[in-house]
């Protein structure tokens, strides 16, 4: 005699999960859906041709494609040096103390920070610096474009590769490190020697992570990347990512392909970033795993 | 045995495929203390858990066979008429974080929506804190956390919070294991004194503390009963060789 | 010649060292330089008008942005009024049946919506909510906003009702309280402190998101609280002011932002207080 509030109130809770499931189910066949028309009117060119022009019907997604690509590669580059040395700080120099605790609630604090502050702040203080860099290498000094966006970018993901990078150092054994003490070794060569060859594939993972967060960013981006269609030259130029140009003329996309063509740019954004996450979080899982087991 | 509480016939535990239990045949006379003793991993646990139908919610747990409260066969019975009338105390004290002294004694009448009147409600918690040796001390702070107690007095709080329910049977599944000699002793002594009112079931791996306070004694060894009687016989002339090698320490 | 590489390699050492402290410390001065102008031009534009009054027109002097306050207030309560009880659910799901197929399908769900970029939930709201209803609106913001936080609802759910000890729940099995009952008095209680730091982290994240807001919520300059219809929000105000070609607007926005940014670290600086108080000792 089972109890029925007891029956009730399991299937109450298992269509939760359900519904959790149906809904980002519901959100891939949605993304492909709406993006089947742009594909059967262009085809393939939609990814291989760079001419962007909606009034002509024309949709060749790769300026968006080659410009999300480098503003996030540069912009993890970027933020490479210092999201690790605030890993190993936190990881391995100041585990603990007044210091750990201070450095630890700044980088919260940058990563709590909304990226449309972000955005309006390079705007407003990054991309006038930069115009005056621009000036003195005699480029056309427009201020915004896809260097901006890489250095916000880079700021942005420091606290978010900072803190994966440095749960991971803190998985390396500490008799691992002793015994290397133990040998004379001195504090740079164990983490020289030690740590990184026990972190790095933890450590790769979590520049994934970062990466695929770099992709999907959307309004710091779009404040400072300059909103230009065209294939971008040099690093200076004003481009589009794929979030940007969403961001930018979803709300004015008159017909229905247009329209299509720019849920198509949301469903390869999409596709990007959820390979780059699961890849990383699949490896991030078995380290942890191997580490508890 | 005159007028046993709760009898098992062929009694088999599974977790999945793997038989735990293997026709166990118990009578577990009324108002005794019974201690159940065995090498680790032999299914003492898994015993008790059959008694209270908990068994049957470990991921795979089946049970076969019947067990008889009285002239009912428990396993036909709602699994939670069953639990209201045979208490548990668990190995580490575990009284609810969230809930005052006061609350966590009377917790099986409020978690149940049961509704007791302030006096009712008084009356029941002092019973049972008075039953469980730990009026005195508590009184005065029963609107304090039961996790700010001591580990001893934890346990006395929940061995409280079974006998608010005024069950037929205490099940306790090695409840001084956590504890330091002082309040193993103050456990063992209140057990003594509850066994005039309730059936008390006790696993043990502690050889003395069943010489000290059990009245029967059942020895399980890699999920048998080997051998079951009066402690004293079993102590000092067990039958089988392997209850024998356990009591002389030779394994568990 | 031993010693002599020895301390050679203690100088490398030193060196690393000094490598390591000096970009973790650079890396703090981008913070450094956001709080400082938002301190310095925020505060410039924040008077008691700013958060009491609606905008002005271009052109005419002062005008606040009350409606975005409000806005986002409503869409912050409405998202969390659809996230919470469902995330809840599937995270109570997720940590009770923790094998099984549909566990590991739900985690993974829960696993893509958590990487998925904030855009793509604008986008996706846009055609369920916006197009069949022909407007943008509140209701399509919150939503928005509700799967934006439904992740980290699941998240903390999960673990913080993992890490509470079986016993707990047997305990009250035991005393023959019904199954429902158990989770529902004794696990969601003792686990609450934990899915509200959840919660709250929840809510300070979609406080500041403005991506899935542009196509649904979309942006109003009245103090409107129907649900059906556009409704302002504090970041989407720092977005289209910060891109307006007008410098009074560029004001407003630097008070917009410390008001949205002061709002968000208030919340992460209660979830992280919180997660220390309420801590329920087992
Ligand atoms: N949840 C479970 N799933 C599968 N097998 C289990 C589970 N719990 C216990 N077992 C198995 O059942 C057998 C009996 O376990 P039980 O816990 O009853 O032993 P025990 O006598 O109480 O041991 P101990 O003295 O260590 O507490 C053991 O072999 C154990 O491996
Ligand atoms: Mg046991």
């Amino acid at each position: 005699m089972k109890q029925l509030s007891d029956t009730l109130f399991n299937a109450v809770v298992r269509s939760c999960a359900i519904g959790t499931l149906i809904l980002v189910s519901g959100l891939c066949v949605t993304l492909v859906i709406h993006a089947m028309p742009v594909f059967r009117h262009s085809g393939l060119s939609f990814l291989f041709t760079s001419t962007w022009d909606p009034l002509r019907q024309q949709f060749g997604a790769l300026p968006f494609l080659v410009g999300t690509v480098i503003t996030a590669v540069l912009g993890v580059l970027i933020s490479l040096p210092f999201s690790l040395s605030i890993a190993f700080f936190l990881g391995e120099y100041f585990p603990s103390g007044k210091l750990s605790i201070f450095f630890q609630s700044a980088t919260d604090l940058l990563a709590g920070i909304p990226s449309v502050i972000y955005g309006f702040w390079g705007l407003f203080v990054v991309a006038p610096f930069m115009q005056k860099i621009e000036i003195r290498l005699g480029i056309m000094p427009y201020g915004v474009g896809i260097a901006t966006a890489s250095i916000i970018l880079a700021i942005m993901i420091v606290p978010y590769t900072a803190s994966i990078a440095r749960e991971i150092i803190k998985l390396v054994p500490s008799d691992l490190k002793e015994a290397a003490y133990a040998l004379g070794a001195t504090r740079w060569e164990v983490v020289r020697h030690v740590v990184i060859p026990y972190a790095h594939s933890g450590i790769l993972a979590g520049i994934l992570l970062a990466l695929g967060r770099a992709i999907g960013e959307t309004m710091a981006v779009t404040m400072v990347i300059g909103n230009r269609n065209e294939f971008p030259k040099s690093i200076f130029d004003p481009a589009n990512t794929m979030a940007s140009v969403i961001a930018n003329e979803f709300a004015e996309a008159s017909d229905d392909i247009y329209l299509s063509a720019l849920i198509a740019v949301a469903l390869l954004l999409f596709l990007f970033t959820t390979v780059m996450n699961m890849f990383g979080r699949f490896v991030i899982k078995k380290l942890t795993v191997r580490q508890e087991s | 045995m005159e007028n046993p509480i709760l009898i098992t016939e062929n009694l088999k535990a599974y977790y999945g495929n793997h038989l735990v239990l293997k026709d166990i045949n118990l009578e577990i006379p009324r108002l005794n203390i019974t201690a159940i003793m065995g090498p680790s991993g032999c299914g003492k646990t898994t015993l008790l858990r059959c008694f209270n139908r908990l068994h049957e919610l470990s991921p795979g747990g089946r049970i076969e066979g019947q067990i008889w409260l009285g002239d009912t066969d428990i396993l036909s019975l709602d699994p939670i008429m069953v639990r209201r009338r045979i208490g548990m105390v668990f190995q580490r004290p575990n009284p609810f974080p969230t809930m005052s002294i006061y609350d966590n004694v009377i917790a099986g009448y409020k978690l149940n929506g049961m509704k007791l009147s302030r006096v009712e409600a008084d009356e029941i918690v002092e019973r049972a804190l008075r039953g469980a040796a730990l009026w005195d001390e508590v009184k005065d702070i029963l609107h304090r956390r039961g996790t700010f107690l001591s580990g001893g007095q934890q346990q006395r709080l929940c061995i409280a919070r079974a006998l608010a329910m005024n069950p037929e049977v205490i099940l306790l599944d090695e409840p001084t294991s956590a504890l330091d000699p002082k309040a193993t002793a103050h456990i063992e002594e209140l057990l003594i004194s509850l066994k005039s009112r309730v059936t008390i079931i006790i696993v043990t791996h502690n050889i003395g503390q069943a010489g000290r306070i059990a009245d029967y004694t059942a020895f399980l060894y890699l999920g048998e009963l080997v051998e079951f009687g009066p402690t004293e016989r079993l102590f000092t002339a067990p039958k089988d060789r392997r209850t024998e090698e356990y009591l002389s320490g030779k394994f568990g | 010649m031993r010693t002599g590489s020895y301390s050679r390699r203690i100088v490398i050492s030193r060196i690393m060292e000094c490598v390591i402290f000096f970009f973790a410390f650079i890396s703090l001065l981008p913070l450094t330089l956001i709080l400082f102008y938002l301190a310095k031009k925020g505060m410039a534009a924040i008077d008691w008008q700013f958060l009491t009054h609606l905008p002005r027109p271009v052109g005419e002097e002062g005008g606040g942005v009350v409606n975005a306050i409000v806005g986002s207030a409503i869409l912050i309560f409405c998202a969390t009024l659809m996230a919470v009880p469902l995330g809840v659910g599937a995270g109570l799901y997720l940590s009770e049946a923790k094998e099984g197929k549909l566990s590991y399908w739900t985690r993974v769900a829960v696993d893509i919506l958590q990487g998925s970029p904030s855009i793509v939930m604008g986008v996706v709201v846009y055609l369920w909510v916006v197009k069949p209803m022909q407007s943008f609106s509140a209701l399509s913001g919150s939503i928005a906003l509700a799967i934006m936080m439904l992740p980290m609802v699941i998240y903390s759910t999960e673990e913080t009702l993992k890490a509470i000890p079986c016993t707990l729940k047997e305990a009250a099995l035991a005393l023959g309280v019904p199954y429902y009952r158990t989770i529902l008095k004794v696990v969601i209680p003792a686990g609450m402190s934990g899915i509200t730091t959840g919660v709250l982290i929840g809510v300070a994240r979609i406080a500041g998101e403005t991506a899935p807001l542009l196509f649904t919520a979309f942006g109003s300059p009245f103090l409107d609280i129907n649900p059906l219809k556009p409704v302002a929000a504090l970041p989407l105000v720092v977005f289209n002011y910060a891109t307006s070609p007008y410098p009074q607007w560029w004001e407003q926005a630097w008070g917009a932002s410390l008001v949205l940014t002061f709002l968000v670290l208030c919340l992460h600086l209660t979830a992280k207080i919180g997660t220390r108080r309420w801590k329920i000792q087992f």
